[in-house]
């Protein structure tokens, strides 16, 4: 099977003022095949946010290897990863993190942006991916004029626009009412039944359950490996 | 309408739409640029319209020229006996000039002397000037009536009036064809000359001159005339002064010969005057001068506005600090959808350097209304407060700003150039800044 991602044996280090070393990742080794949905859940200071950080390249780690889309990714430099965000990975934040002066489309043009892209071709490639979202008639909008599930109905069409390895997801559902989420559950579930690889952050075990399995950290490392279907 | 073309102009319209959204602190920021600017662009038009006359002045002397003039010794090393003191330049200093210096293009000896000009029953002072033909053009005088002396005159008794004396004589009729006399000789008036600003003293070397006062004759009449002593009683005491020649204008075909020429005729005078009793002004000395005060003059005005633009650039480091710190979760978002650092970087330059040059722009569109303000400014002082306009002196009274191009040049750059110095540090701040804490920020 393909990997869209592979961690091998990752640990992060931090050092606090004082010398104290906090030991956040201690060894963890995940393969993600291609078109995977996977939860992520534990307690605050598991090291599951340490974890998605690494996944999402922007930090590196202290030891191991993190292999993205075929490409080991733990040596590049800050500029490096940079383009590897901006090519290869989606993000989607539970704050939807739209920029606010920047209208729907402007907002879902910036991985493309950053690219070095700023064609007609790409323009249109973001309209596409905002009437994907069903945001075809506020594309001109700015982030205050949309409700909540709008607004990460935008930054899902943004973490599409650059046909990424991966989609990261932290908390995608936390700021919205249960109907909202849901609604934005089942964009996700679309996506990942089109073929793209979900890695999602959770600590609600009902929308981890809409994955197809379930990762649990405790204390730096992978505490279980749970099959979909086992917490219900 | 969405393509702009470049990720320059991108990059531009971006930094434009950020400032757009606080206006108000925009506003400030550009506010101490544009003061800067339009500070460099009046202090330094003002420096220049001062220095401006006082060049002029030196111009109209001749920068080819270098004049000789007959000064007064102190008086226990005077030549000659008795109570007639006898100095100056001698008609053999003019030969020897002449016949000498090679690189003479001409040299227009003058002899001057104060007396009274009668016309029936009129009296007035004048300065008699004994001169030649060529007195007229190189004083940049001009005829309004009649014409100059000429080299045909030679002895004879005929005489060019300035314009004062001959408003003074003649305030109704036609002054050509009158005689006017002069001590016991009377001169036929063949021609009148135009009217003409008096010319200001020149650093203590030139005194001020007034040519509207003068009546010329030809040298060789004076000569024989008037002679070339002059008695004046004071307190029952008689003085007596013996001068040749009061002044020997020597002028040289090129500028670079100046300086040389005037070597030339300063040794040949030391050799034939055991006393210095002349001064050699050479006007180009004295606008290099001038323009080396200007110099400094412009440096000191540069350095004040500059202060007044380096407050300006602190200004917008603190905004654009501001701008930064409040701006930090934005800053997390484009990091994580792939921003390098130095798209950050430029980012919040652009931001800066638009704030600067609209400063900038605004500031040389000012830096232009300079002169309608000064005039205006003036104008209402005048209606407002007339004595004190009064008692200012006359060339601040006639101050006329001269904006200088190299200013508008200048200012304009150092704005922009205070927006990319100041703007550097928070624009990297911005871009050193760690995107997950970046992104946690609320």
């Amino acid at each position: 099977m393909k990997m869209a991602a592979r961690v091998i044996d990752v640990h992060k280090d931090y050092i606090l003022k004082g010398g104290v070393i906090v030991r956040a990742l201690r060894g963890v080794s995940i393969d993600f095949p291609e078109g995977d949905f996977v939860a992520i859940m534990g307690a605050s200071g598991s090291g599951k946010s340490t974890l998605l950080n690494l996944l999402g390249c922007l930090d590196r780690a202290t030891r191991g290897q993190y292999v993205l889309g075929g490409q080991d990714v733990s040596q590049l430099n800050d500029d490096q990863l940079s383009e590897i965000r901006s090519r290869n990975l989606g993000f989607i934040f539970q704050s939807y993190n739209l920029v606010a002066q920047l209208t729907v489309v402007e907002n879902i043009e910036l991985p493309l942006y950053y690219q070095g892209d700023i064609s007609r071709e790409a323009r249109q490639r973001c309209v596409a991916m905002a009437e994907m979202v069903g945001l075809a008639d506020r594309l001109d909008h700015r982030p205050f004029q949309l409700s909540g599930g709008q607004q990460q109905r935008v930054a899902i069409a943004r973490a599409l626009v650059n046909n990424p390895h991966v989609i990261l997801a932290d908390e995608p559902t936390g700021n919205l009412d249960s109907a909202t989420g849901e609604e934005i559950m089942q964009v996700l579930e679309a996506l990942n039944v089109a073929g793209k690889t979900i890695i999602m952050v959770t600590h609600e075990p009902d929308i981890a359950a809409r994955a197809h399995r379930t990762l649990r950290m405790k204390d730096g490392v992978l505490d279980t490996h749970t099959p979909r279907g086992a917490l219900a | 309408m969405w393509r702009l073309g470049s990720r320059f102009w991108q990059t531009l319209r971006l930094g434009l739409k950020s400032l757009l959204l606080h206006k108000l602190r925009s506003g400030l920021a550009i506010l101490g640029i544009f003061i800067g600017v339009t500070a460099v662009i009046w202090l330094v038009a003002m420096g220049e319209g001062v220095s401006y006359q006082a060049q002029q002045q030196i111009k109209e002397l001749g920068a080819n020229n270098i004049i000789v003039r007959s000064t007064k010794p102190p008086s226990d090393v005077t030549r000659g006996g008795g109570f007639i003191i006898s100095y100056g330049l001698l008609r053999d200093d003019y030969d020897r000039i002449v016949a000498n210096v090679p690189t003479l293009l001409q040299a227009v000896p003058m002899r001057e002397i104060r007396k009274e000009a009668r016309y029936r029953d009129k009296v007035t002072d004048v300065s008699v000037v004994g001169c030649t033909a060529k007195y007229l053009e190189m004083n940049n005088l001009r005829i309004s009536r009649g014409r100059f002396l000429s080299d045909k005159d030679k002895d004879d008794n005929v005489a060019v009036i300035g314009d004062t004396t001959a408003h003074e004589l003649f305030p109704y009729e036609d002054p050509i064809g009158q005689s006017v006399q002069i001590e016991k000789d009377f001169y036929v008036i063949v021609g009148q000359t135009e009217s003409k600003s008096p010319s200001g003293g020149i650093g203590g070397s030139l005194a001020a001159k007034d040519y509207n006062l003068d009546i010329y004759i030809p040298l060789s009449t004076l000569h024989g005339r008037i002679g070339d002593q002059v008695i004046t009683s004071r307190a029952g005491s008689r003085e007596g002064e013996k001068v040749e020649l009061s002044q020997i204008t020597a002028t040289v075909h090129d500028l670079s010969e100046v300086d040389e020429t005037a070597e030339v005729i300063k040794s040949l005078l030391q050799k034939s005057h055991a006393n210095v009793d002349y001064t050699i002004v050479v006007p180009k000395e004295l606008l290099q001068q001038a323009q080396v005060l200007q110099m400094m003059f412009n440096l000191l005005l540069v350095l004040i506005a500059g202060i007044a633009l380096l407050v300006g650039g602190i200004g917008i480091m603190n905004i654009m600090l501001a701008t930064v710190t409040e701006r930090t979760r934005e800053i997390g978002i484009r990091r994580a959808l792939g921003a390098k650092q130095r798209d950050i970087v430029s980012q919040f330059l652009s931001e800066t350097v638009v704030l600067s040059a609209t400063g900038g722009l605004l500031g040389v569109f000012f830096g232009f209304l300079c002169r309608p303000a000064i005039v205006g400014a003036r104008a209402v002082m005048r209606q407002l407060f007339p004595d004190v306009i009064a008692s200012l002196p006359s060339n601040i009274q006639q101050l006329e700003p001269r904006i200088a191009p190299w200013s508008i040049v200048a200012a304009f750059l150092i704005s922009v150039g205070v927006g990319v110095v100041f703007g550097l540090y928070p624009a990297q701040r911005a871009a050193k800044m760690d995107p997950i804490e970046a992104l946690r920020h609320e």
